[in-house]
């Protein structure tokens, strides 16, 4: 590498000032500040490639970072493609623009939407690269190859990438490329470590938060403590006393659904300042008409709402008929609270308006959706606004929804200065887009060998579209279809939805509707099987049935076979079955969502009343898997998201407002209460599918059913906590 | 004035002296690496070092620092370079947010215990939430520094 001065991490961090202008290069555990030689040229095959004549390779990511790995998951993709070098890669993270594609990182589909764009670019680059040595050296590009950022004749010749910069600049990237035999992949399907991993284990990597501007204000804002009231009146003295507050302003409400809440904002020289201004402040607020929302009457009122007909969404055969044949039938309720995403990052944001311009500088899942929100707010026009995207300290689908975004704009353009709006922890457990609560019923019946001949579920829950139009009550048909693709062959079964008025923002949470449907499910066919004496592994596999396509609505096709294969690995895994110490036990679960297929096995313990669980065994098949790193840690943090619901997860409203304040009453799982978590992921050339969210839903339905097999009781309600389990 | 002493040098700043390490640390002396998880002492993502001890920055007031020595995760100390490298090496860090924090525990445990059993280990690190899951390769991470460490 030329002109690279290799330096310590200290003298690097106090350097950042002299870097600018130079190119920042991490790899592995060294960094270099690469000095920016003057000849330095740049080829630029496409958006998301810069090759630089000195061999380095900038790649873009377009999708944000939350910890799910894809800057490099994407990254690497391209770099395979092109026989590049990966020491020689740096990632360069895109701003909010529609040139780049769809941007929205939500719903696990980064990777499998971009996989084959990916390729297909790094491939053309490649091509381009050959073709341009086969220019220099007159020869035929069919003679030459790429490997490891060099283009290599047959005698062995080379020539690096960097080199071939100046006669590439000048030919015509190919359309159509041949992509690369799976069996050569160097990167995609391997453990590649993430790129990000030094900054992010050593103070530097800049999240939201961690944004600086210079002049840049700190704001903290009020807001109503019931959804959509509004700001009678305030009373500003007590937050102006206080040392730092520099100003009061109120910000408005807008009725839409990524608008902000509306309040009071408090703008300081400091976060800390801020905080204590807006404690300080007085507000007098229009409750609105959600200020008598109490969740343990909605509950009730939901749990009615199962408990009669409601709306077929899906029908096969006769359901009743079938209940009356049957030699028994079972029926239960099970009822699961809000949830918050409550990511370690609150939601915050730093935005510069100037005139009819705007920068902004956030962490944020949806930055094109951010630049329409903050356009639209400020009544200009979209080019007007930059949308960069920071690091993420954690999203979960909070961060797809940019209020909070649009509050600093509007801050901003009050005080006529760059600002950052930071969210209290309060703020963010208070006033979130809360996924759904939900009253599910469900009743099956068993003929004499203890099949299943029907099967209905019911279920009732506050819809995600009741945030997109306002006053609805009944779920989208997203919503339904985690339960009414249920792919048990069963010759009778009935969905039928009730109505759900929502009293908060609703908005989807990591794995959404697939964490309430998963849960009764998989519960339910547990009691199913132990209503028939027959072994719960056994019971599910006979469910599921025959192997068979379920046809789909997109080109992914609904499997039974891989979703028989996934739950048999995970109980070999843990060995079901197989004796274990007193007060010890299993229980499985099994969930399709995102278009992946996963199983845990989870082995848990019931000494004195208290659970705990020792090991988890999870197994997914997400088609090719493009890196294995990130696939086994999302399926770990997932196991754990997956707990900390099961144990602590409960959103609570009195009186319209929110109950729960900070992680004291909104509380997560910590170190000590983590078990082992062993992930297997299925070996496959099928298109890449989801990772991030499909192993959430499984863990919560395994813990209830090891605890029914460790103690005889079924809990059918959430969270544990609620039953002094832990 | 406040004198703080970070990462080997004085800072002297003026602020409210009831404001809390971490904002000051953060907004005024402008180490950003230290982080805000929940200002009231659960999560331990504003952990600093306090004369090689970890502390919770969001619940100490500036003026309660007096001469005690601070190290930040931009710091160097011998504990927190080791554990960086082991967090690299088992790739520990998911969104990264909490990771400042947990090396500063990590680093803590390993100054006041070289070979920490897996108890030790849990009832350090239970101060620190990590939401994304990272709690098995912190461990993991953290044995292998132990591992170094006797390896000399
Ligand atoms: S921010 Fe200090 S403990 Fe959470
Ligand atoms: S890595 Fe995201 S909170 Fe720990």
């Amino acid at each position: 590498m030329k002109d690279v001065k290799n330096v310590s991490r200290r003298s690097f961090l106090k350097g950042l000032g002299l870097a600018s202008g130079g190119l920042i290069i991490a790899s592995g555990t060294t960094l270099f500040v690469a000095c920016e030689p003057k000849d330095i040229v740049e080829f630029n095959p496409n958006l998301f490639v810069q090759l630089n004549s000195d061999g380095n390779l900038i790649l873009v990511a377009s999708r944000s970072e939350m910890g799910q790995g894809v800057r490099t998951s994407l990254t690497s993709v391209i770099a395979d493609e092109m026989e590049a070098d990966w020491d020689r890669v740096s990632i360069s993270q895109a701003v909010g623009d529609v040139k780049y594609g769809d941007q929205n990182t939500d719903g696990s589909k980064s990777v499998r939407l971009l996989f084959e764009e990916m390729r297909k670019i790094g491939a053309a680059t490649k091509a381009v690269l050959i073709a341009a040595a086969a220019k220099k050296w007159e020869v035929p590009a069919s003679e030459l190859r790429a490997e490891n950022h060099f283009v290599i004749n047959a005698n062995g010749k080379k020539i690096g990438f960097g080199d071939l910069v100046e006669i590439a600049k000048t030919l015509d990237v190919p359309k159509d490329v041949q992509l690369k035999d799976p069996k050569d992949f160097k990167y995609i399907g391997k453990y590649l470590p993430s790129k990000d991993v030094v900054t992010l284990s050593n103070g530097s990597a800049v999240f939201g938060l961690d944004k600086r501007v210079d002049n840049m204000k700190f704001a903290a804002i009020k807001r109503c403590p019931v959804a959509f009231g509004t700001v009678k009146s305030y009373d500003k003295t007590a937050a102006l006393k206080i040392k730092g507050v520099i100003d009061v302003v109120e910000i408005p409400m807008l009725r839409k659904p990524f608008g902000p809440l509306g309040g009071v904002a408090v703008v300081a020289t400091n976060t800390w300042a801020a905080f204590k201004g807006k404690e300080a402040l007085k507000v007098q607020w229009d409750l609105g008409d959600n200020n008598t929302y109490d969740s343990e009457e909605y509950m009730k009122q939901l749990t009615a709402n199962v408990h009669k007909k409601g709306k077929v969404a899906k029908t096969v055969g006769d359901v009743e008929d079938a209940f009356k044949k049957a030699s028994k039938t079972i029926e239960s309720t099970y009822q699961l609270p809000h949830l918050v995403h409550a990511p370690m990052e609150v939601p915050n944001a730093v935005v510069w308006v100037q005139g009819t311009t705007c920068e902004v500088w956030a962490p944020t899942q949806e930055p094109q959706r951010t630049r329409t929100e903050v356009s639209a707010f400020l009544e200009t026009g979209e080019e007007n606004v930059t949308v960069n995207v920071t690091f993420l300290g954690g999203g979960f689908g909070r961060k797809s929804k940019p209020d909070y975004i649009v509050e600093a704009a509007a801050v901003s353009k009050a005080i006529n200065a760059p600002v950052q709006v930071v969210w209290t922890r309060e703020d963010d457990i208070q006033h979130g887009y809360y996924h759904t609560v939900a009253a599910q019923y469900m009743k099956g019946g068993l003929d004499k060998e203890g099949k299943v001949t029907g099967w209905l579920h019911r279920f009732a829950l506050p819809s995600i579209a009741s945030t997109f139009a306002p006053g609805t009550v009944d779920p989208a048909p997203f919503e339904s279809a985690s339960a009414t693709n249920v792919p048990f062959e069963i010759p009778n079964m009935q969905v039928e939805t009730g109505e759900a008025p929502a009293h908060v923002r609703i908005g989807w949470l990591r794995s959404v509707i697939n964490i309430p449907h998963g849960f009764a499910i998989n519960v339910f066919a547990d009691e199913l099987a132990n209503e028939a004496g027959i072994d719960p592994l056994e019971f599910r596999l006979n469910l599921i049935g025959s192997d068979r396509i379920e046809e789909t609505k997109n080109e992914y096709k609904y499997d039974t076979a891989r979703l028989k294969h996934v739950l048999k690995q995970a109980a070999k895994n843990a060995e079901w079955g197989k004796k274990l110490p007193e007060g010890h036990a299993m229980g499985l679960a099994v969930h399709y969502s995102f278009l992946s297929y996963v199983a845990s096995v989870v082995e848990v313990s019931v000494i004195n009343n208290r659970v705990k669980v020792h090991n988890i065994h999870s197994v997914i098949d997400c088609g090719l898997a493009v890196n294995k790193n990130t696939i086994t840690a999302q399926m770990e943090g997932a196991a754990i998201f997956g707990m900390s619901l099961a144990f602590y997860g409960k959103i609570t409203a009195k009186d319209g407002a929110i109950e729960q304040t900070n992680f004291g009453d909104y509380q997560m799982l910590r170190m000590p209460q983590a078990p082992k978590i062993h992930v297997e992921i299925v070996e496959n050339n099928e298109k890449p599918t989801g990772v991030g969210e499909p192993g959430v839903p499984v863990i919560a339905p395994a813990i209830v059913n090891a605890i029914f097999k460790a103690t005889g009781t079924r809990y059918k309600t959430l969270p544990l906590k609620d039953h002094k389990l832990v | 004035m406040t004198k703080l002493k970070i990462n080997g040098e004085i800072h002297t700043i003026d602020v409210d002296p009831d404001m809390p390490l971490l904002w000051a640390i953060r907004d005024i002396i402008g180490f950003t690496g230290t982080k805000f998880g929940c200002g009231k002492g659960f999560c331990g993502a504003c952990m600093v070092l306090m004369d090689g001890k970890a502390v919770n920055s969001c619940q100490l007031p500036v003026s309660s620092v007096g001469e005690n020595e601070l190290i930040t995760v931009e710091g160097e100390t011998e504990n927190l370079q080791l554990l960086q490298k082991s967090w690299e090496e088992h790739n520990v860090p998911q969104c990264g947010f909490c990771q400042s924090g947990q090396l500063i525990t990590a680093t803590a445990l390993l100054n006041g215990n070289s070979n920490p059993s897996e108890e030790d280990i849990n009832n350090a690190m239970v101060r620190n939430i990590c939401r994304c899951g990272t709690y098995p390769r912190i461990k993991k991470a953290i044995n292998h520094s132990v591992e170094l460490k006797n390896k000399g």
